[in-house]
Protein backbone atom coordinates (compact mmCIF):
# COMPACT_ATOMS: atom_id res chain seq x y z
CA UNK A 1 0.00 0.00 0.00
CA UNK A 2 2.59 2.53 1.11
CA UNK A 3 4.94 0.96 -1.41
CA UNK A 4 2.37 1.46 -4.17
CA UNK A 5 1.77 5.06 -3.23
CA UNK A 6 5.29 6.26 -2.51
CA UNK A 7 7.82 4.07 -4.24
CA UNK A 8 6.15 2.31 -7.16
CA UNK A 9 5.80 5.45 -9.32
CA UNK A 10 9.56 5.89 -9.32
CA UNK A 11 10.24 2.23 -10.08
CA UNK A 12 7.69 1.95 -12.86
CA UNK A 13 8.24 5.19 -14.73
CA UNK A 14 11.54 6.44 -16.00
CA UNK A 15 10.30 10.03 -16.32
CA UNK A 16 9.48 10.03 -12.60
CA UNK A 17 12.97 8.85 -11.74
CA UNK A 18 14.51 11.54 -13.91
CA UNK A 19 12.24 14.17 -12.39
CA UNK A 20 13.20 13.03 -8.89
CA UNK A 21 16.94 13.19 -9.58
CA UNK A 22 16.50 16.60 -11.21
CA UNK A 23 14.41 18.05 -8.39
CA UNK A 24 16.70 16.69 -5.66
CA UNK A 25 19.75 18.20 -7.38
CA UNK A 26 17.89 21.47 -7.71
CA UNK A 27 16.95 21.48 -4.00
CA UNK A 28 20.60 21.06 -3.01
CA UNK A 29 21.56 24.28 -4.80
CA UNK A 30 18.35 26.25 -4.26
CA UNK A 31 18.34 25.96 -0.43
CA UNK A 32 21.68 27.70 0.20
CA UNK A 33 21.19 30.29 -2.56
CA UNK A 34 17.68 31.12 -1.29
CA UNK A 35 18.99 31.46 2.27
CA UNK A 36 21.41 34.19 1.23
CA UNK A 37 18.71 35.95 -0.82
CA UNK A 38 16.41 35.98 2.20
CA UNK A 39 19.12 37.19 4.59
CA UNK A 40 20.15 39.97 2.19
CA UNK A 41 16.50 41.12 2.08
CA UNK A 42 16.37 40.19 -1.61
CA UNK A 43 13.55 37.67 -1.38
CA UNK A 44 11.76 39.21 -4.36
CA UNK A 45 14.91 39.38 -6.48
CA UNK A 46 14.41 35.79 -7.67
CA UNK A 47 10.96 36.67 -8.94
CA UNK A 48 12.33 39.59 -10.94
CA UNK A 49 15.05 37.42 -12.43
CA UNK A 50 12.54 34.71 -13.32
CA UNK A 51 10.92 37.27 -15.61
CA UNK A 52 14.25 38.52 -16.89
CA UNK A 53 15.30 35.16 -18.35
CA UNK A 54 12.23 34.92 -20.59
CA UNK A 55 13.64 36.43 -23.84
CA UNK A 56 16.59 34.04 -23.95
CA UNK A 57 14.41 31.04 -23.25
CA UNK A 58 11.93 32.18 -25.91
CA UNK A 59 14.69 32.71 -28.49
CA UNK A 60 16.06 29.24 -27.73
CA UNK A 61 12.58 27.85 -28.23
CA UNK A 62 12.12 29.69 -31.54
CA UNK A 63 15.47 28.57 -32.90
CA UNK A 64 15.53 24.94 -31.79
CA UNK A 65 11.93 24.06 -30.93
CA UNK A 66 11.18 22.50 -27.55
CA UNK A 67 14.82 21.81 -26.75
CA UNK A 68 15.32 22.30 -23.02
CA UNK A 69 19.04 22.61 -23.53
CA UNK A 70 18.64 25.49 -25.97
CA UNK A 71 16.08 27.22 -23.75
CA UNK A 72 18.31 26.77 -20.71
CA UNK A 73 21.34 28.25 -22.38
CA UNK A 74 19.27 31.12 -23.80
CA UNK A 75 17.74 31.85 -20.39
CA UNK A 76 21.13 31.73 -18.73
CA UNK A 77 22.57 34.21 -21.22
CA UNK A 78 19.82 36.82 -20.78
CA UNK A 79 19.71 36.35 -16.99
CA UNK A 80 23.45 36.90 -16.63
CA UNK A 81 23.30 39.89 -18.98
CA UNK A 82 20.58 41.56 -16.88
CA UNK A 83 22.48 40.90 -13.62
CA UNK A 84 25.70 42.25 -15.07
CA UNK A 85 24.10 45.39 -16.53
CA UNK A 86 22.23 46.07 -13.29
CA UNK A 87 25.42 45.53 -11.28
CA UNK A 88 27.38 47.96 -13.45
CA UNK A 89 24.64 50.61 -13.29
CA UNK A 90 24.48 50.28 -9.48
CA UNK A 91 28.23 50.87 -9.21
CA UNK A 92 28.38 53.70 -11.76
CA UNK A 93 25.30 55.74 -10.75
CA UNK A 94 23.33 56.70 -7.64
CA UNK A 95 20.60 54.14 -8.40
CA UNK A 96 20.14 51.49 -5.73
CA UNK A 97 20.47 47.87 -6.76
CA UNK A 98 16.73 47.09 -6.57
CA UNK A 99 15.89 50.02 -8.84
CA UNK A 100 18.53 49.19 -11.45
CA UNK A 101 17.44 45.55 -11.52
CA UNK A 102 13.78 46.54 -11.86
CA UNK A 103 14.68 48.71 -14.85
CA UNK A 104 16.44 45.96 -16.76
CA UNK A 105 14.19 43.03 -15.87
CA UNK A 106 11.09 44.89 -17.06
CA UNK A 107 12.71 45.67 -20.43
CA UNK A 108 13.78 42.05 -20.65
CA UNK A 109 10.29 40.76 -19.81
CA UNK A 110 8.66 42.98 -22.44
CA UNK A 111 11.12 41.76 -25.06
CA UNK A 112 10.47 38.16 -24.03
CA UNK A 113 6.68 38.41 -24.25
CA UNK A 114 7.01 40.16 -27.62
CA UNK A 115 9.19 37.36 -28.99
CA UNK A 116 6.81 34.68 -27.78
CA UNK A 117 3.71 36.43 -29.14
CA UNK A 118 5.34 37.17 -32.52
CA UNK A 119 5.96 33.57 -33.37
CA UNK A 120 4.43 31.26 -30.80
CA UNK A 121 1.11 30.72 -29.13
CA UNK A 122 0.04 31.10 -25.52
CA UNK A 123 0.53 27.39 -24.93
CA UNK A 124 4.25 27.78 -25.57
CA UNK A 125 4.48 30.70 -23.19
CA UNK A 126 2.76 28.65 -20.52
CA UNK A 127 5.27 25.86 -21.01
CA UNK A 128 8.18 28.25 -20.55
CA UNK A 129 6.61 29.85 -17.49
CA UNK A 130 5.38 26.70 -15.76
CA UNK A 131 7.62 23.92 -17.08
CA UNK A 132 6.85 20.33 -17.80
CA UNK A 133 8.45 17.45 -16.02
CA UNK A 134 7.55 15.10 -18.86
CA UNK A 135 9.84 17.06 -21.15
CA UNK A 136 12.90 16.48 -18.98
CA UNK A 137 15.06 14.32 -21.26
CA UNK A 138 18.49 12.92 -20.43
CA UNK A 139 20.63 15.81 -21.76
CA UNK A 140 18.40 18.35 -20.00
CA UNK A 141 18.67 16.42 -16.75
CA UNK A 142 22.45 16.18 -17.04
CA UNK A 143 22.60 19.93 -17.66
CA UNK A 144 20.40 20.59 -14.64
CA UNK A 145 22.51 18.39 -12.34
CA UNK A 146 25.74 19.88 -13.66
CA UNK A 147 24.47 23.43 -13.07
CA UNK A 148 23.30 22.65 -9.54
CA UNK A 149 26.64 21.03 -8.71
CA UNK A 150 28.53 23.98 -10.16
CA UNK A 151 26.35 26.42 -8.20
CA UNK A 152 27.08 24.63 -4.92
CA UNK A 153 30.82 24.49 -5.57
CA UNK A 154 31.07 28.16 -6.52
CA UNK A 155 28.96 29.18 -3.51
CA UNK A 156 31.36 27.23 -1.28
CA UNK A 157 34.29 29.07 -2.87
CA UNK A 158 32.89 32.57 -2.34
CA UNK A 159 31.28 31.75 1.03
CA UNK A 160 33.57 33.76 3.32
CA UNK A 161 33.68 36.98 1.27
CA UNK A 162 29.94 36.72 0.64
CA UNK A 163 29.10 36.38 4.35
CA UNK A 164 31.37 39.31 5.24
CA UNK A 165 29.91 41.39 2.39
CA UNK A 166 26.48 40.78 3.97
CA UNK A 167 27.49 41.47 7.59
CA UNK A 168 30.17 44.14 7.43
CA UNK A 169 30.88 45.35 3.88
CA UNK A 170 33.03 48.28 5.08
CA UNK A 171 35.34 45.92 6.95
CA UNK A 172 35.62 43.60 3.96
CA UNK A 173 36.53 46.58 1.75
CA UNK A 174 39.31 47.48 4.18
CA UNK A 175 40.96 44.04 3.95
CA UNK A 176 40.12 42.82 0.45
CA UNK A 177 38.62 43.66 -2.91
CA UNK A 178 36.66 40.41 -2.98
CA UNK A 179 33.33 41.90 -1.84
CA UNK A 180 32.06 43.32 -5.12
CA UNK A 181 32.97 40.28 -7.23
CA UNK A 182 31.54 37.93 -4.57
CA UNK A 183 28.21 39.76 -4.71
CA UNK A 184 28.09 39.71 -8.54
CA UNK A 185 29.02 36.02 -8.65
CA UNK A 186 26.29 35.32 -6.12
CA UNK A 187 23.70 37.09 -8.33
CA UNK A 188 24.91 34.93 -11.23
CA UNK A 189 24.37 31.85 -9.06
CA UNK A 190 20.77 32.94 -8.49
CA UNK A 191 20.34 32.97 -12.27
CA UNK A 192 21.90 29.52 -12.76
CA UNK A 193 19.69 28.09 -10.01
CA UNK A 194 16.57 29.64 -11.53
CA UNK A 195 17.42 28.45 -15.00
CA UNK A 196 18.21 24.91 -13.88
CA UNK A 197 14.84 24.86 -12.16
CA UNK A 198 12.75 25.94 -15.08
CA UNK A 199 12.88 22.61 -16.92
CA UNK A 200 11.01 20.91 -14.16
CA UNK A 201 9.15 23.74 -12.49
CA UNK A 202 9.00 26.58 -14.98
CA UNK A 203 10.65 29.97 -14.47
CA UNK A 204 8.03 31.30 -12.09
CA UNK A 205 7.86 28.34 -9.75
CA UNK A 206 11.59 27.67 -9.51
CA UNK A 207 11.66 30.89 -7.46
CA UNK A 208 9.47 29.06 -4.95
CA UNK A 209 12.03 26.30 -4.68
CA UNK A 210 14.63 28.88 -3.66
CA UNK A 211 12.59 31.06 -1.32
CA UNK A 212 10.00 28.90 0.46
CA UNK A 213 12.45 26.41 2.04
CA UNK A 214 14.77 29.23 3.10
CA UNK A 215 11.99 31.30 4.66
CA UNK A 216 10.59 28.23 6.44
CA UNK A 217 14.06 27.34 7.76
CA UNK A 218 14.32 30.71 9.57
CA UNK A 219 11.77 29.35 12.07
CA UNK A 220 13.93 26.33 12.96
CA UNK A 221 17.55 27.45 13.17
CA UNK A 222 19.44 30.42 14.61
CA UNK A 223 22.80 30.36 12.84
CA UNK A 224 23.57 30.56 9.15
CA UNK A 225 24.83 26.97 8.82
CA UNK A 226 21.74 25.58 10.53
CA UNK A 227 19.41 27.66 8.34
CA UNK A 228 21.15 26.48 5.17
CA UNK A 229 20.92 22.79 6.15
CA UNK A 230 17.29 23.08 7.23
CA UNK A 231 16.37 24.88 4.00
CA UNK A 232 18.05 22.20 1.91
CA UNK A 233 16.25 19.44 3.85
CA UNK A 234 12.87 21.16 3.42
CA UNK A 235 13.61 21.48 -0.31
CA UNK A 236 14.44 17.78 -0.64
CA UNK A 237 11.28 16.71 1.24
CA UNK A 238 9.13 19.08 -0.87
CA UNK A 239 10.57 17.66 -4.11
CA UNK A 240 9.86 14.07 -3.13
CA UNK A 241 6.38 14.66 -1.71
CA UNK A 242 5.46 17.08 -4.49
CA UNK A 243 6.31 14.60 -7.23
CA UNK A 244 4.28 11.86 -5.52
CA UNK A 245 1.36 14.28 -5.08
CA UNK A 246 1.57 15.26 -8.72
CA UNK A 247 1.66 11.60 -9.84
CA UNK A 248 -1.46 10.62 -7.91
CA UNK A 249 -3.58 13.72 -8.41
CA UNK A 250 -2.59 14.67 -11.94
CA UNK A 251 -1.51 18.16 -10.78
CA UNK A 252 1.40 19.61 -12.80
CA UNK A 253 4.66 18.79 -11.00
CA UNK A 254 5.80 22.40 -10.53
CA UNK A 255 2.77 23.65 -8.60
CA UNK A 256 2.57 20.36 -6.66
CA UNK A 257 6.15 20.69 -5.39
CA UNK A 258 5.71 24.35 -4.52
CA UNK A 259 2.40 23.63 -2.76
CA UNK A 260 4.15 21.09 -0.54
CA UNK A 261 6.95 23.60 0.16
CA UNK A 262 4.27 26.21 0.92
CA UNK A 263 2.55 23.85 3.35
CA UNK A 264 5.89 23.22 5.10
CA UNK A 265 6.38 27.00 5.33
CA UNK A 266 2.96 27.47 6.96
CA UNK A 267 3.75 24.62 9.38
CA UNK A 268 7.09 26.21 10.27
CA UNK A 269 5.49 29.64 10.64
CA UNK A 270 2.98 28.15 13.08
CA UNK A 271 5.05 25.67 15.06
CA UNK A 272 8.71 26.58 14.47
CA UNK A 273 10.73 26.97 17.70
CA UNK A 274 12.45 30.20 16.54
CA UNK A 275 9.69 32.79 16.71
CA UNK A 276 6.85 30.56 15.44
CA UNK A 277 3.35 31.93 16.06
CA UNK A 278 2.13 29.25 18.48
CA UNK A 279 5.09 29.71 20.81
CA UNK A 280 4.59 33.48 20.66
CA UNK A 281 0.92 33.19 21.59
CA UNK A 282 1.50 30.78 24.48
CA UNK A 283 1.81 32.63 27.78
CA UNK A 284 5.46 32.37 28.77
CA UNK A 285 7.10 33.79 31.87
CA UNK A 286 10.26 35.75 31.40
CA UNK A 287 13.63 34.37 32.42
CA UNK A 288 15.87 35.42 35.27
CA UNK A 289 18.72 36.59 33.05
CA UNK B 1 64.38 61.87 10.14
CA UNK B 2 62.52 58.61 9.69
CA UNK B 3 60.29 57.99 6.69
CA UNK B 4 56.69 58.85 7.39
CA UNK B 5 54.09 56.09 7.53
CA UNK B 6 51.52 58.32 5.85
CA UNK B 7 52.29 61.37 3.76
CA UNK B 8 49.40 63.64 2.79
CA UNK B 9 50.34 66.13 0.10
CA UNK B 10 47.82 68.86 -0.71
CA UNK B 11 45.11 66.22 -0.27
CA UNK B 12 41.50 67.07 -1.17
CA UNK B 13 38.76 64.55 -0.46
CA UNK B 14 35.05 64.99 -0.98
CA UNK B 15 31.73 63.87 -2.29
CA UNK B 16 30.40 64.73 -5.73
CA UNK B 17 33.23 67.27 -6.34
CA UNK B 18 32.41 69.22 -3.13
CA UNK B 19 35.49 69.02 -0.91
CA UNK B 20 35.05 67.87 2.70
CA UNK B 21 38.80 67.85 3.26
CA UNK B 22 40.50 70.73 1.49
CA UNK B 23 44.23 70.87 0.55
CA UNK B 24 45.58 69.12 3.63
CA UNK B 25 49.26 68.30 3.92
CA UNK B 26 50.61 66.30 6.85
CA UNK B 27 53.08 63.58 7.80
CA UNK B 28 52.21 60.78 10.18
CA UNK B 29 55.36 59.30 11.74
CA UNK B 30 55.59 55.59 12.57
CA UNK B 31 54.57 54.96 16.19
CA UNK B 32 52.79 58.31 16.51
CA UNK B 33 49.59 58.57 18.52
CA UNK B 34 47.32 61.24 17.07
CA UNK B 35 43.82 62.52 17.73
CA UNK B 36 41.91 64.17 14.88
CA UNK B 37 39.61 66.81 16.34
CA UNK B 38 37.39 69.57 15.07
CA UNK B 39 33.78 70.79 14.91
CA UNK B 40 30.99 68.77 13.29
CA UNK B 41 31.31 68.78 9.50
CA UNK B 42 35.04 69.53 9.69
CA UNK B 43 35.91 66.52 7.52
CA UNK B 44 37.44 64.40 10.30
CA UNK B 45 35.72 61.16 9.30
CA UNK B 46 36.34 61.84 5.62
CA UNK B 47 40.05 62.37 6.30
CA UNK B 48 40.22 59.07 8.20
CA UNK B 49 38.34 57.27 5.45
CA UNK B 50 40.79 58.66 2.92
CA UNK B 51 43.75 57.51 5.05
CA UNK B 52 42.17 54.04 5.11
CA UNK B 53 42.17 54.03 1.32
CA UNK B 54 38.39 53.75 1.18
CA UNK B 55 38.09 56.95 -0.86
CA UNK B 56 39.93 58.21 -3.93
CA UNK B 57 41.36 61.75 -3.59
CA UNK B 58 39.73 64.51 -5.66
CA UNK B 59 43.21 66.00 -5.94
CA UNK B 60 46.57 65.77 -4.19
CA UNK B 61 48.19 62.53 -3.10
CA UNK B 62 48.25 60.21 -0.15
CA UNK B 63 51.42 58.17 0.18
CA UNK B 64 51.74 55.09 2.34
CA UNK B 65 55.01 53.45 3.42
CA UNK B 66 55.16 50.19 1.44
CA UNK B 67 53.96 47.10 3.31
CA UNK B 68 51.93 49.04 5.87
CA UNK B 69 49.04 46.95 7.16
CA UNK B 70 46.03 49.14 7.98
CA UNK B 71 43.06 48.42 10.23
CA UNK B 72 40.11 50.81 10.00
CA UNK B 73 37.13 50.96 12.34
CA UNK B 74 34.45 53.27 10.90
CA UNK B 75 32.05 55.23 13.10
CA UNK B 76 28.97 53.20 14.14
CA UNK B 77 30.24 50.37 11.97
CA UNK B 78 27.51 49.68 9.41
CA UNK B 79 26.97 46.10 10.51
CA UNK B 80 23.89 44.12 9.53
CA UNK B 81 23.23 42.84 13.04
CA UNK B 82 20.30 40.71 11.92
CA UNK B 83 22.59 38.49 9.83
CA UNK B 84 22.79 35.20 11.74
CA UNK B 85 26.50 34.56 12.26
CA UNK B 86 28.21 34.03 15.59
CA UNK B 87 30.38 36.63 17.29
CA UNK B 88 33.26 34.16 16.91
CA UNK B 89 32.98 34.27 13.12
CA UNK B 90 32.80 38.08 13.11
CA UNK B 91 35.91 38.44 15.28
CA UNK B 92 37.80 35.68 13.45
CA UNK B 93 37.43 37.72 10.24
CA UNK B 94 40.25 39.85 11.73
CA UNK B 95 42.57 37.00 10.67
CA UNK B 96 41.77 37.65 6.98
CA UNK B 97 45.43 38.58 6.38
CA UNK B 98 46.34 34.99 7.38
CA UNK B 99 43.40 33.04 5.94
CA UNK B 100 42.46 35.10 2.88
CA UNK B 101 39.14 34.28 1.26
CA UNK B 102 39.59 30.51 1.26
CA UNK B 103 42.04 29.39 3.98
CA UNK B 104 40.82 27.61 7.10
CA UNK B 105 41.55 28.47 10.74
CA UNK B 106 44.34 26.44 12.33
CA UNK B 107 44.28 25.45 16.01
CA UNK B 108 46.70 28.28 16.68
CA UNK B 109 44.36 30.73 14.94
CA UNK B 110 41.40 29.53 17.01
CA UNK B 111 43.43 29.99 20.20
CA UNK B 112 44.30 33.50 19.05
CA UNK B 113 40.61 34.30 18.54
CA UNK B 114 39.72 33.00 22.02
CA UNK B 115 42.59 35.01 23.51
CA UNK B 116 41.26 38.14 21.78
CA UNK B 117 37.83 37.50 23.33
CA UNK B 118 39.48 37.30 26.76
CA UNK B 119 41.47 40.48 26.25
CA UNK B 120 38.33 42.50 25.56
CA UNK B 121 36.44 40.79 28.40
CA UNK B 122 33.95 38.92 26.21
CA UNK B 123 34.93 35.32 27.03
CA UNK B 124 31.84 33.11 26.87
CA UNK B 125 30.20 35.29 24.19
CA UNK B 126 31.67 33.35 21.25
CA UNK B 127 28.44 31.63 20.20
CA UNK B 128 26.16 34.67 20.60
CA UNK B 129 24.61 36.11 17.47
CA UNK B 130 25.11 39.80 16.72
CA UNK B 131 21.53 40.84 17.51
CA UNK B 132 21.97 39.63 21.10
CA UNK B 133 24.63 42.21 22.02
CA UNK B 134 24.59 45.66 23.57
CA UNK B 135 26.35 48.53 21.82
CA UNK B 136 29.30 48.34 24.24
CA UNK B 137 29.67 44.58 23.79
CA UNK B 138 29.67 44.97 20.02
CA UNK B 139 32.37 47.67 20.24
CA UNK B 140 34.46 45.33 22.45
CA UNK B 141 34.04 42.60 19.83
CA UNK B 142 35.18 44.96 17.07
CA UNK B 143 38.24 45.78 19.19
CA UNK B 144 38.91 42.03 19.48
CA UNK B 145 38.85 41.91 15.69
CA UNK B 146 41.31 44.85 15.58
CA UNK B 147 43.65 42.89 17.89
CA UNK B 148 43.64 39.98 15.44
CA UNK B 149 44.23 42.28 12.47
CA UNK B 150 47.68 42.96 13.94
CA UNK B 151 47.97 46.20 11.94
CA UNK B 152 50.83 48.72 11.80
CA UNK B 153 48.40 51.62 11.40
CA UNK B 154 45.11 51.62 13.31
CA UNK B 155 42.45 54.15 12.27
CA UNK B 156 39.56 54.63 14.72
CA UNK B 157 36.54 56.82 14.01
CA UNK B 158 34.81 57.90 17.25
CA UNK B 159 35.69 54.61 18.96
CA UNK B 160 34.28 55.80 22.30
CA UNK B 161 30.98 57.32 21.12
CA UNK B 162 27.87 56.13 23.00
CA UNK B 163 29.95 53.84 25.25
CA UNK B 164 29.70 53.72 29.06
CA UNK B 165 32.58 54.89 31.29
CA UNK B 166 33.87 51.44 32.21
CA UNK B 167 33.96 50.20 28.61
CA UNK B 168 35.43 53.51 27.52
CA UNK B 169 38.28 53.15 30.01
CA UNK B 170 38.93 49.54 28.97
CA UNK B 171 39.03 50.45 25.28
CA UNK B 172 41.31 53.44 25.91
CA UNK B 173 43.68 51.18 27.86
CA UNK B 174 43.72 48.83 24.89
CA UNK B 175 44.51 51.67 22.47
CA UNK B 176 47.42 52.69 24.73
CA UNK B 177 48.69 49.09 24.72
CA UNK B 178 48.74 49.17 20.93
CA UNK B 179 50.68 52.43 21.04
CA UNK B 180 53.16 50.88 23.48
CA UNK B 181 53.59 47.97 21.04
CA UNK B 182 54.86 50.51 18.50
CA UNK B 183 51.75 50.69 16.35
CA UNK B 184 50.65 53.98 14.84
CA UNK B 185 47.26 55.17 16.09
CA UNK B 186 45.05 57.85 14.52
CA UNK B 187 41.64 58.38 16.13
CA UNK B 188 38.82 60.82 15.52
CA UNK B 189 37.52 62.03 18.89
CA UNK B 190 35.13 64.61 20.31
CA UNK B 191 36.01 64.50 23.98
CA UNK B 192 38.74 67.15 24.46
CA UNK B 193 39.54 65.91 27.98
CA UNK B 194 40.35 62.43 26.68
CA UNK B 195 42.50 63.96 23.95
CA UNK B 196 44.44 66.11 26.45
CA UNK B 197 44.92 63.18 28.86
CA UNK B 198 45.84 60.43 26.43
CA UNK B 199 46.90 61.67 23.00
CA UNK B 200 50.39 63.21 22.63
CA UNK B 201 49.67 64.57 19.11
CA UNK B 202 46.61 66.25 17.63
CA UNK B 203 45.44 67.40 14.24
CA UNK B 204 42.76 70.10 14.32
CA UNK B 205 40.53 70.06 11.25
CA UNK B 206 38.09 72.62 9.88
CA UNK B 207 37.93 71.29 6.32
CA UNK B 208 41.51 72.52 6.15
CA UNK B 209 44.21 71.58 8.63
CA UNK B 210 44.13 74.33 11.31
CA UNK B 211 46.99 72.97 13.39
CA UNK B 212 48.98 69.77 13.73
CA UNK B 213 51.52 68.95 16.42
CA UNK B 214 51.84 68.39 20.16
CA UNK B 215 48.37 68.36 21.70
CA UNK B 216 49.08 71.24 24.10
CA UNK B 217 50.13 73.47 21.20
CA UNK B 218 47.16 72.53 19.03
CA UNK B 219 44.35 72.78 21.58
CA UNK B 220 44.62 76.49 22.26
CA UNK B 221 41.60 78.81 22.55
CA UNK B 222 42.86 80.72 19.53
CA UNK B 223 43.07 77.61 17.31
CA UNK B 224 39.68 76.24 18.43
CA UNK B 225 38.02 79.60 17.75
CA UNK B 226 39.56 79.79 14.28
CA UNK B 227 38.35 76.25 13.55
CA UNK B 228 34.77 77.19 14.46
CA UNK B 229 34.85 80.22 12.16
CA UNK B 230 36.28 78.30 9.25
CA UNK B 231 33.41 75.82 9.02
CA UNK B 232 31.26 77.02 6.16
CA UNK B 233 28.09 75.50 4.82
CA UNK B 234 28.13 73.09 1.87
CA UNK B 235 27.58 75.48 -1.06
CA UNK B 236 25.46 74.16 -3.95
CA UNK B 237 26.69 76.99 -6.18
CA UNK B 238 30.34 76.64 -5.20
CA UNK B 239 32.84 77.81 -7.80
CA UNK B 240 35.70 75.69 -9.04
CA UNK B 241 38.45 75.98 -6.47
CA UNK B 242 41.14 78.51 -7.53
CA UNK B 243 43.89 76.52 -5.80
CA UNK B 244 42.89 73.64 -8.10
CA UNK B 245 44.23 75.23 -11.29
CA UNK B 246 47.40 76.35 -9.51
CA UNK B 247 48.29 72.84 -8.41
Amino acid sequence: MIFDALIAPFIEFEFMRRALVGCLALSLAAGPVGTFLMLRRMSLFGDAMAHAILPGAALGYLAFGLSLTAMTIGGLATGLLVVLLAGLVTRATTLREDASIAGFYLISLAIGVSIVSLKGSNVDLLRVLFGSILALDDPAMMLLVAMSTGTLLVLALIFRPLVLECVDPAFLRSVSRAGGPAHLIFLALVVTTLVSGFNALGTLLSVGMMMLPAIAARFWAVELTGIIFTATLIGLVSSLCGLILSFHTGLPSGPAIILVAGALYLLSLSFGPQGGLVLKLLPQRHLEA
Amino acid sequence: MTTALLTLTDLTLGYDRHPAVHHVSARMEPGSFTAIIGPNGAGKSTLLKGMAGAMAPLSGTLGRAPGTRIAYLPQNAALDRSFPISLFDLVAAGLWHRTGAFGGLSHKDRDAVHEAFERVGLQGFERRTLDALSGGQLQRALFARLILQDADLILLDEPLAAIDTKTSADLLAMIETWHAQGRTIIAVLHDMQIVRDHFPQSLLMARECVAHGATADVLTENNLGRARQMIEAFDEEAHICAQESAS
